[in-house]
Order: C-alpha cells, then sequence, then structure tokens
C-alpha cells in the first residue's frame, strides 16, 4: 500500500501573480489575537471565559457544547479584551489582549509516545489540540470515541499561490516524526503521508508513515483526492486526516508539553508591494503583517488560500487552519462588452478565451464574478477537474434536491468542500459549488444526528 | 465608457430599482445593462477568484459558430432561386436575394423569442437568461427561406413556451427549444416545411416551370426516384458544398465544419456526441446498403451524412448539452443512437423525409434515462467497493 506514485489526470494548476518570496520578513508579536469558533465546522461554540478574564497559552476558550471534550484553547496568554457576536448573538470572534509574556497554561504531563490510545485522545482534547483532526465523512473535527480506518497527512499543497512548506516546517521534523509516533496509536490502519512526486522533500524520510507520491495538478495536494486513490471512504468508514500545521504542534507538545500554535505562514497575492514568510501566532492580528505590504485601496484580504480561505478586513485576524494571508485587487469597474472583448489578462480554461496560448502565464486576478449565476447548462465542464471517481454535478444535484440517499451513493462520504473549489472556478454558470457540498455534509450529518 | 454606465445608474436605473415607476420591468433593465456592462459583482463564498468565461460568451461562441451556415444559407437561398427561375446571376445578387429572405426570419426570431423571454423574466422576477441567444439563430436556419414570417413568429412563441419556459427557462428544458419550434411548424404547417414546393424562395407562389424541380435530395429519394438520377442531381461535391436545396443553414457541411471546428476548439461542444453520431449514422447507412432495396437505401452511408439536415444537427442540435445526455459515457450511446435513428427514420419513413430532427428529439428525451443508467454503474461500482472492503 505504499510507496507508490500515483499519477492523476485531472484538474489544473491555477497560477497567479504574487507567489511568497522565500524569505522569513519578520517575527511579529501581535498584541491582538482571536479565535474565530467560525473557523470550524459543525460546531457549536459554548464560552469558558468572560471578557476580562485573564488566560494564557493553552487555556480553553470556548468548547463545543454537543461534544465538550473538544476544546478550543487560547494561542497567546493576556486578557480576553472582546467577544464579538454577530446576527441571532452567534460568537465571530474572541480576542484576546497580549500581554506579550506567553506564559503557557501547564498540562498533566503525559508520555504521549508510551501512553494508550484513550489516555492520548485525552490529552490532545483537554490540551486543546483536538481541533487539528479533521474527519471525513462530514469534513468536521473528529470525534474522539470513533475508531478511525487510517489516518491521512498531505505532505503538500497544491492551491494556487500556496506557501512553501519546505520553509514554513523547516525546524519541524523531529515534531512531525513525535507526532506520526502517536497518530500511529490512534488507528490500526496507520498513517499515511503523501509528497509531491519530485519534490525533494525532507519529509520522506520519516518513519513510521506510508509513504505515496502524487503526480499531477492541482487538487492532486488535496488531502481528499489522495485518500481516494489510496484507501476510499466507504458508506460506515471513518478516516482522520491532519494537516503538517497541526502535525507540528501535535509534535511540540508530545516534545515539551505545552500548546504552541507558532507557525510561518506566508504572505501572497498580487496586491502585495512585498510578499514573504513571517513567525506569527496563530489567530494573530494580521494589521501588523500587511502594514505597508499591500496596497490599501480596492484590496481584497483572504485568511488562506484564493481558493478556500475566507474574506477578513484589514483589521481581521489570522485563521487557525491558514497557513497563509492573501492579497487580490478587487473588482471596481463594470466592464463594457466584456462577456465578447478578448481578453489577454484573464485566466480560462475554456478556448473561447486566450489564455491557452500562455499555459504557464501568471495571472493577475481581481475578485470579479465575470459573470452572473445560471443554472447549470454546460455539461462535463466539472469532470475535467475532480480526479476522483465521483460524478460531481449529479452530487451536486442531488445535495440541491436534498435526496440523502443519492447523496450517499454518489459518495458524498469521500469529499470535502475544497476539492470542488478547482470546479467552482472553473464553473460557467458561477455557481458556489463548495457552499453546496458543505451544506450537503451538514443535512447529511444532521440526518444521523 | 465609464460615463455611459454612470448614465445608466444615475438618470435610467432609478426608474428601474425597487420603488421607480417601471419597478416591474428591473428584468428587462438588468438584461440590459449586463448587456452592455458585465457587472462588477465580486465573489463572496467559496473560491475569491473565477475562470473568465460565463454563459453570454459561451453562447456567443456558438452564434460566431453558427455564422459560416447563416451566410452561406444565404447565398445558397438565393442561388436556388436564380436556378430554379433559370436566370443568370452574380454572386452579389444571389447573396442579397438570400439575404433579404433569411434576414427578416432572423429578425422575427429573435424579437419573437426574446420577447418572450423578456416578459417571462418579468413575471418571474427573474434574471433573462441567455439561452435563447443561440436558438433565436438556429430556428432560422433549419426552416425553409420560404416560411411565412407569422409562421415563424407563432413556432417561435410555442418553442421557447413550451419546450422552455414550462421547465423552468435555460438549464432546466428537456427539448432543444430550436428543434421544438421546427417540429411545431412540421407537423401544423407540413405543406410549407416538406414537398418540393418550399425549398427556393417564391417558389411556392412563382409557380415557374423549368428544368429544376426544387425538391430536396431526400425528397426525390423519398419518391422513389433512381439513385443514379439522385447521384446526378445531388453528387457528393454539390452536397458536401450546400448548393442543393433544403433548410436556410443546413445544407453546407463545409459550414457546418467550420462551425464544428470552433465548437470543438474552444470545447464548448461534445466532441463525443459528435463524434459518436457521425459513427451511429455511418453504422446505419452501411447497414442499409447493404440491404439496398430501395433508392434511400442505395445512397452510400457517406452520402447519408452528407445530405438532409444531418450535419447540421450533429454539430448544432444534438450537442446542445442541456438536452443531450450529461454524463461522458452517455454522451456516447446519446449520439450513436442520434445518428442510427436519424438515418433509420429517413430511409424507413419517407412521409418524414428529414429524421434527423425526429432522432434527436427522441433522443432529448431518452437523455436523463441513459444517464440514469451511468449514474447507476457508479453507484454499483462503489457498492462493489464496499463490499470488497468488508469482505
Amino acid at each position: 500500500m505504499s510507496n507508490r506514485v500515483i499519477k492523476l489526470n485531472k484538474g489544473a494548476d491555477v497560477r497567479l501573480k504574487g507567489e511568497a518570496n522565500k524569505t522569513i520578513i519578520a517575527e511579529i508579536a501581535s498584541t491582538l489575537y482571536a479565535l474565530k469558533p467560525t473557523d470550524f465546522s459543525g460546531i457549536t461554540p459554548k464560552l469558558n471565559v468572560r471578557v476580562g478574564d485573564k488566560v494564557k497559552r493553552g487555556t480553553t476558550v470556548f468548547f463545543d457544547k454537543k461534544r465538550p471534550e473538544i476544546k478550543f484553547a487560547s494561542p497567546t496568554s493576556g486578557t480576553i479584551k472582546d467577544i464579538v457576536r454577530g446576527d441571532k448573538r452567534k460568537i465571530l470572534e474572541i480576542i484576546v489582549q497580549a500581554d506579550q509574556k506567553n506564559t503557557s497554561e501547564t498540562f498533566k504531563k503525559v508520555d504521549l509516545l508510551k501512553a494508550d490510545a484513550a489516555q492520548i485522545i485525552s490529552t490532545l482534547t483537554s490540551a486543546g489540540l483536538w481541533p487539528f483532526i479533521i474527519q471525513r465523512p462530514f469534513d468536521i473535527i473528529a470525534q474522539p470515541t470513533d475508531k478511525p480506518k487510517a489516518i491521512f497527512i498531505s505532505g503538500f499543497d497544491s492551491n494556487p499561490l500556496a506557501p512553501d512548506y519546505a520553509l514554513c516546517f523547516k525546524d519541524a521534523h523531529e515534531d512531525f516524526q513525535f507526532a506520526i509516533d502517536v497518530l500511529n496509536k490512534l488507528s490500526s490502519g496507520g498513517v499515511f503521508l503523501s509528497l509531491k512526486d519530485g519534490g525533494n522533500s525532507q519529509l520522506s524520510s520519516l518513519k513510521n508513515a506510508k509513504i505515496n507520491h502524487f503526480k499531477g495538478p492541482h487538487p492532486a495536494g488535496n488531502v481528499g483526492v489522495q485518500i481516494h486513490h489510496l484507501n476510499p471512504i466507504n458508506k460506515g468508514d471513518v478516516v482522520w486526516t491532519v494537516s503538517l500545521q497541526g502535525l507540528a504542534a501535535i509534535g511540540k507538545f508530545v516534545r515539551t508539553g505545552e500548546y504552541d500554535v507558532s507557525k510561518t505562514i506566508a504572505l501572497t497575492g498580487s496586491s502585495c508591494t512585498e510578499t514573504g514568510y513571517f513567525k506569527v501566532n496563530s489567530g494573530a492580528a494580521v494589521e501588523s503583517i500587511i502594514d505597508q505590504r499591500t496596497s490599501t485601496e480596492n484590496t481584497r484580504f483572504i485568511s488562506g488560500n484564493p481558493f478556500t480561505g475566507k474574506k477578513i478586513t484589514p483589521q481581521g485576524y489570522l485563521g487557525f487552519y491558514d497557513m497563509q494571508i492573501t492579497c487580490l485587487p478587487e473588482v471596481i469597474d463594470p466592464e463594457f462588452f466584456g462577456w465578447i472583448i478578448p481578453k489577454l489578462s484573464k485566466k480560462s480554461f475554456s478556448r473561447a478565451f486566450f489564455s491557452w496560448l500562455m499555459p504557464n502565464k501568471t495571472y493577475d486576478l481581481n475578485t470579479s464574478m465575470n459573470g452572473e449565476e445560471r443554472a447549470f447548462v454546460v455539461s462535463g465542464q466539472y469532470e475535467r477537474f475532480l480526479p476522483m471517481d465521483i460524478l460531481p454535478v449529479q452530487l451536486i444535484k442531488s445535495i440541491l434536491i436534498n435526496d440523502i440517499e443519492l447523496m450517499e451513493n454518489l459518495g458524498i462520504y469521500e469529499v470535502a468542500p475544497e476539492d470542488f473549489a478547482l470546479c467552482e472556478f472553473a464553473c460557467t454558470s458561477k455557481q458556489e459549488v463548495q457552499s453546496i457540498i458543505r451544506m450537503g455534509l451538514d443535512n447529511l450529518q444532521k440526518e444521523f444526528a | 465608457m465609464k460615463f455611459l454606465h454612470q448614465f445608466l445608474e444615475k438618470n435610467i436605473k432609478p426608474t428601474f430599482d425597487k420603488g421607480g415607476k417601471l419597478e416591474k420591468l428591473y428584468p428587462a433593465y438588468d438584461a440590459i445593462e449586463t448587456f452592455l456592462f458585465v457587472p462588477a459583482h465580486g465573489t463572496h463564498n467559496g473560491v475569491h477568484v473565477r475562470d473568465g468565461i460565463d454563459l453570454k460568451r459561451t453562447m456567443v461562441t456558438v452564434i460566431i459558430a453558427l455564422i459560416p451556415c447563416l451566410l452561406f444559407g444565404m447565398y445558397n437561398t438565393g442561388y436556388q432561386h436564380f436556378l430554379a427561375q433559370g436566370q443568370a446571376a452574380d454572386f452579389w445578387e444571389m447573396f442579397l436575394f438570400g439575404a433579404a429572405k433569411v434576414l427578416p426570419i432572423v429578425v422575427v426570431s429573435y424579437a419573437v423569442g426574446l420577447g418572450v423571454e423578456f416578459l417571462m423574466a418579468v413575471i418571474k422576477g427573474s434574471q433573462v437568461e441567455e439561452g435563447f441567444l443561440v436558438s433565436g439563430m438556429l430556428i432560422p436556419l433549419c426552416l425553409p427561406a420560404d416560411i411565412p414570417l407569422w409562421m415563424v413568429a407563432i413556432a417561435t412563441i410555442f418553442g421557447v413556451v413550451i419546450g422552455k419556459e414550462v421547465f423552468g427557462g435555460t438549464g432546466m428544458n428537456i427539448l432543444n427549444p430550436a428543434l421544438t419550434v421546427r417540429a411545431f411548424l412540421f407537423f401544423a404547417y407540413p405543406t410549407y416545411m416538406s414537398g418540393d414546393q418550399v425549398w427556393h424562395a417564391d417558389g411556392a407562389f412563382s409557380g415557374t416551370v423549368d428544368a429544376v424541380t426544387g425538391a430536396t435530395a431526400l425528397g426525390d429519394a423519398a419518391s422513389k426516384v433512381e439513385i443514379s438520377t439522385i447521384m446526378d442531381k445531388y453528387d457528393m461535391y454539390a452536397s458536401f458544398i450546400g448548393t442543393i436545396p433544403g433548410s436556410v443553414g443546413e445544407t453546407s457541411v463545409v459550414a457546418c465544419l467550420i462551425g464544428a471546428f470552433i465548437l470543438l476548439w474552444t470545447g464548448i461542444a461534445s466532441w463525443r456526441v459528435m463524434l459518436s453520431m457521425v459513427v451511429g449514422g455511418y453504422t446505419m447507412g452501411l447497414i442499409f446498403n447493404a440491404f439496398g432495396v430501395n433508392t434511400l437505401m442505395q445512397i452510400s452511408a457517406l452520402h447519408h451524412l452528407l445530405i438532409g439536415g444531418f450535419a447540421f444537427g450533429c454539430v448544432f442540435m444534438a450537442t446542445d448539452p442541456v438536452s443531450a445526455a450529461q454524463t461522458s459515457s452517455g454522451k456516447y450511446i446519446y449520439g450513436f443512437l442520434c445518428g442510427f435513428l436519424g438515418i433509420m427514420i429517413r430511409v424507413f419513413n419517407p412521409a418524414y423525409p428529414e429524421g434527423i430532427m425526429l432522432a434527436i428529439l427522441f433522443m432529448n428525451v431518452m437523455a436523463p434515462l441513459i444517464d440514469h443508467y451511468v449514474v447507476d454503474a457508479n453507484i454499483k461500482r462503489r457498492n462493489k467497493r464496499l463490499q470488497l472492503a468488508s469482505k
């Protein structure tokens, strides 16, 4: 099962301007941090703190109402400054004013390398590290009581403007090994690590992981696509996935016994005047990162990549799972006869444009929809961009009519919204494919609740 | 062009906006504004950048692909007219005569069709969809040049309302709207759609008598004209170039091939459908050739693909993504049967010399069934994997 090279023909790379320069610009100690419950799918946040409370790094700030063992911890030490709520008092952000001492909560000392599965799970959940473990089906934080078929890790990111993981995790090798050794005890199926074929990754020297290589364009780096080709999820199966970021945080915890979610992130996008990498703590306010380094007018700030990231304000915060901040020009001007004028500046997979003449060109795309939402008309389009044996349009339609049985039959258990991001990019009818998949997963989950 | 947009936003839009005088007509205004300007709508959920393609551009590309057929159709309308009249005429005379015949049909088709679309959008309070941009061009090209304009108008209304809007609009229809229009006319006014009088302009009324009959190759073949006469009158070359009588846009295989090239190159039409339809038609032709008991069966398989509406139907009608099969493997089956049944109907039922239209409409209805079995196969594959895993 391991050490195969799997070649994917479907999919495509979208090359955008503004890839991060491979230098670390600065280490940023932000004064404000936020935990955003909206970063986590399928949870109902219940607060553990009030405004004014003192917290340490690793102190539980909120937990999931339905599964209280799943806890979310403060990334730094300081005071709870504010709790931002939206419609129906939904909690949007819990803001921590850092005291810059960054003192850590002390956790019960457990040698995780010698502990059994139950001990590992209780330790990781109480330390706030459990949100790094995601399960499929449903693409939500894993259920700690499940016995996953296997655990999957993607060693590379194929999204546009993806950060260079070799740089982000330069010093994390030892931590990775600790984390893999610990995770191995949680699943009888072992830990799968997928790497980019031809990539000269130091990850290939990690032990106790089943290493496979993937060759091909985006979404080859998506863990869902890798699972589909390595050990597909059937009805009734549960698999867990962990990002490299999660792996590093778990490994650090094994080594030091502290909750440490600091990371090296990339500043990317064509609206940046300077790109590069920053050492920050999870949840940091992005202001000091983007300050002076991006054009201020008509810029969209995204926590994450252009495909799956979330829109934030310049005063916003870095998302829990995000490894980059992307700044793109916002669309402002309507285009006169934009649907007929042959624009060389637009990327399109359709040859009704001319970007096929320059397959390696990098594009400076703005946030325009480039059209209006319509019913599905063109067929065979999504199929080009989903390297799975799944009928994408039929699956999407089954979600839209909320036919649970058909969704199951068409393989919804295997997918996450991110796997459809490329389909959404290419869609002629401008459908919001990722939102539809999310809706399907949520509806399905409710059915079983 | 900024000032034009500002002018629209400032002076015209308020009349149509909520609370404005013509609030109900907002969809009509919106259609015109979005026609002039691709709106500066930003992405909100999901991906932050989008591919440049949209439905308007897709549809316009199809129209561009239809232009060779339209131009040749104009020329051929004039050519057939002067041929029937026994008069000599130069290229421009023929072309302009044809244009004068064909353009009014195009105008009526678009005016009536878009009128209905706008009306429907106003009633539904939705946006005007682009689907009719292509249908409006397909309709004149699949009709005889001599068709009375009022029939075009009635048929277009029927096609848009019954063929498309009752199902929910563009993307929801089961039948190809343009073919629905043609089928409506074919069954409602058969004398204007077949026979040997309608295929050249003014034929029905001028009553000219000369050596050239105006029937199509298929009409002649159906009325048991000897195969040698057919081969004489509609030889391969003329059928390929398109200087034979027929509906406005369907006669020239060359023009259809140019269209096919544009559609396949841009990836807008499915090569699976086109290829398998040609294979299907050719296969059926070969089967008939093997029997060869009447004139229609004796027409060579290749020649069958060149005459009648086969090429036009294959390139522009069968490939309509909405009414065709949606799944990749389904498209092969769908296309093959379109061609196979098209030639079969053509040969077996001389009352319907043009079988392609009926075959495509029939396969439009069958396409969901084909897809059902393809989807079923995918589901079975997944279930099998589950059984293997649980063993």
